[in-house]
């Protein structure tokens, strides 16, 4: 048994001069970065920079123009056929998506059904599970995130933080490899980002591998296992929560983290 | 009743409640002259109503209206949808295709379509499917002419009530779907459409009530539906105004129905959707 990248089984994302550009407008201009099984990598830096961007490449959301794209052993959009890679056809790329939790700014739960319909939505009309089997499973993730007396609310009854959590169940209920969060406590109350945190923070310690772009740097400081400065579409600097944060020796991450303080 | 926490009581004022009386009394008093006006005058055979209300040939005139909407109906809402998609692909000859579908159909009177198609052996006498060939005149009945008139016609109508509903969802919702592992069309299908028809069955509603009145345009085609059976009685009988009465009594009944299942259908769809309750009575209002 061979592999591509034999030499990068803990990899479970990697970027290799990434580019993408909306009409004229490049947005990501060659980006290089790599996210270890296990690991959680946060990605800071100022708006329009292309964070969110990045993020949603990874599971498709957003197509990419050139570079290379990795996700564990395949190239993101593409699916091979003996030696040759080819355009992923839509079951193909769907298939890779139930394997990438994602959680959105805007929660984007679905309006019409209650906490518990959400959170094993993905289970029971994606993997195909029995009402039975996914709701034992969703009660257990509801729990989790602290809101199984809430499991028959609908997300209206529910305030940003409660239904952020659920959206978070919601994205682990099908024991992903990689969970997305896109600026997870920026739509929500100040009041309530700390409860959104707790919940991140127990995956972190759990060893859930994440890619995080956020606004929170204390809490990147905190629980992150790597830190990416993305600005004008590059990678400025990469490294430890220590080395990017703390004692950083680019002038731009600088200039930028003295601005948010 | 609750009862008041304070002993702090809330006049109420007449003022406003004697006005909305005396506006109930004159608004009521203006209906019963015209009441008076139409039953008072004597000329009306009301017998005779009653008499053809549930007549065999009114009956069956309306189980012909009922057909040609229903059928009308959910052919459209299979055609509609097929022309929603379509519209809002990015397939630029789909979209063209069904833009020109709905700009044709629904810029056209409906009237003007069912005539067209019940004299469509004028252009195309024969249709050859193999070996067969077939007369137009034998396929296109006054039943089908209205059917194909109607469904094409309002289908125009239900894809753009598809449609707008489709655009309503926010996207977020698809971007959600797509994250857990749904395919583009399962997505559409299992996230947006549902939550899309919360906002096309109030549109779709109308369009059905509307249609189940535009069936009685086809009677001139010699469509046996309500207005076509009480027509041809009338013109045997004479008795004009009565059988309109009748007709119009049908159709009364008909959109009544229709309208509380719409009603019902609302109510369930927006489960979950609004927190508030109903207003309780203020208790320190006397």
């Amino acid at each position: 048994m061979t592999f591509v990248q034999e030499n990068h089984q803990d990899d479970i994302v990697r970027m290799k001069g990434l580019t993408k550009a909306f009409g004229a407008h490049l947005v990501l201009k060659g980006v290089d970065l790599t996210v270890r099984r296990g690991e959680a990598s946060f990605i800071i830096g100022p708006s329009g920079s292309g964070k969110s961007t990045l993020l949603r490449c990874v599971n498709s959301l957003e197509t990419y123009n050139d570079g290379e794209l990795w996700v564990e052993d395949y190239l993101v959009g593409a699916e091979k056929r003996g030696d040759a890679w080819y355009e992923a056809r839509p079951r193909v790329t769907a298939a890779r998506r139930a394997r990438i939790g994602m959680v959105f700014q805007r929660f984007n739960l679905f309006p019409n059904m209650t906490a518990l319909d959400n959170v094993t939505s993905g289970l029971r009309m994606v993997l195909g599970q029995g009402r039975r089997e996914a709701e034992d499973r969703g009660r257990e993730l509801l729990d989790r995130v602290g809101l199984l007396d809430r499991a028959g609310a609908y997300p209206a009854q529910l305030s940003g933080g409660q239904q952020q959590r659920v959206a978070i169940a919601r994205a682990i209920a099908a024991r992903p490899s990689l969970i997305l969060f896109d600026e997870p406590t920026s739509a929500l109350d100040p009041e309530l980002v700390g409860e959104v945190l707790a919940v991140m923070r127990d995956l972190v310690r759990e060893g859930m591998t994440m890619m995080v772009v956020t606004h929170e740097i204390q809490f990147a400081e905190e629980v992150g296992d790597t830190v990416h400065f993305i600005d004008g579409g590059r990678v400025a600097e990469s490294g430890t929560p220590a080395d990017v944060i703390r004692a950083s020796r680019n002038a731009r991450t600088s200039e930028f983290l003295a601005r948010i303080r | 009743m609750k009862t008041a926490n304070t002993g702090l009581r809330i006049h109420r004022r007449l003022a406003p409640r004697l006005a909305n009386a005396a506006l109930a009394a004159l608004a009521l008093i203006v209906v019963l002259g015209m009441a008076e006006i139409v039953i008072g005058s004597g000329r009306i055979r009301w017998n005779i109503i009653v008499e053809y209300l549930f007549a065999p040939a009114v009956l069956n005139g309306v189980a012909m209206t009922l057909m040609l909407t229903l059928v009308s109906l959910l052919g459209s809402m299979m055609l509609g949808t097929i022309l929603a998609a379509m519209r809002i692909s990015r397939n630029r000859v789909l979209e063209t295709i069904a833009s020109a579908y709905v700009w044709f159909f629904r810029g056209t009177p409906v009237l003007v379509q069912v005539v067209f198609w019940f004299n469509l052996g004028l252009f195309l006498p024969q249709v050859t499917i193999g070996s067969l060939s077939l007369p137009i005149n034998s396929l296109v009945t006054p039943t089908t002419a209205a059917l194909l008139g109607l469904l094409l016609n309002v289908s125009a109508f239900m894809c753009e009530v598809i449609r707008g509903g489709l655009i309503a969802v926010d996207n977020g919702q698809t971007e959600a779907a797509l994250s857990i592992g749904m395919t583009p069309t399962r997505a559409l299908l299992r996230i947006v459409l549902p939550q899309a028809v919360r906002v096309i069955v109030p549109a779709a509603g109308n369009l059905a009530i509307d249609l189940l009145k535009a069936t009685s345009l086809v009677y001139v085609i010699g469509t046996r539906e309500i207005l076509g059976t009480t027509q041809s009685i009338a013109s045997q009988t004479f008795y004009v105004i009565e059988m309109l009465i009748v007709a119009s009594l049908w159709y009364l009944f008909l959109v009544s129905i229709a309208s509380f299942g719409q009603s019902r259908l609302e109510t369930y769809l927006a489960r979950g959707l609004s927190t508030a309750g109903r207003e309780l009575p203020r208790a320190n209002l006397g």
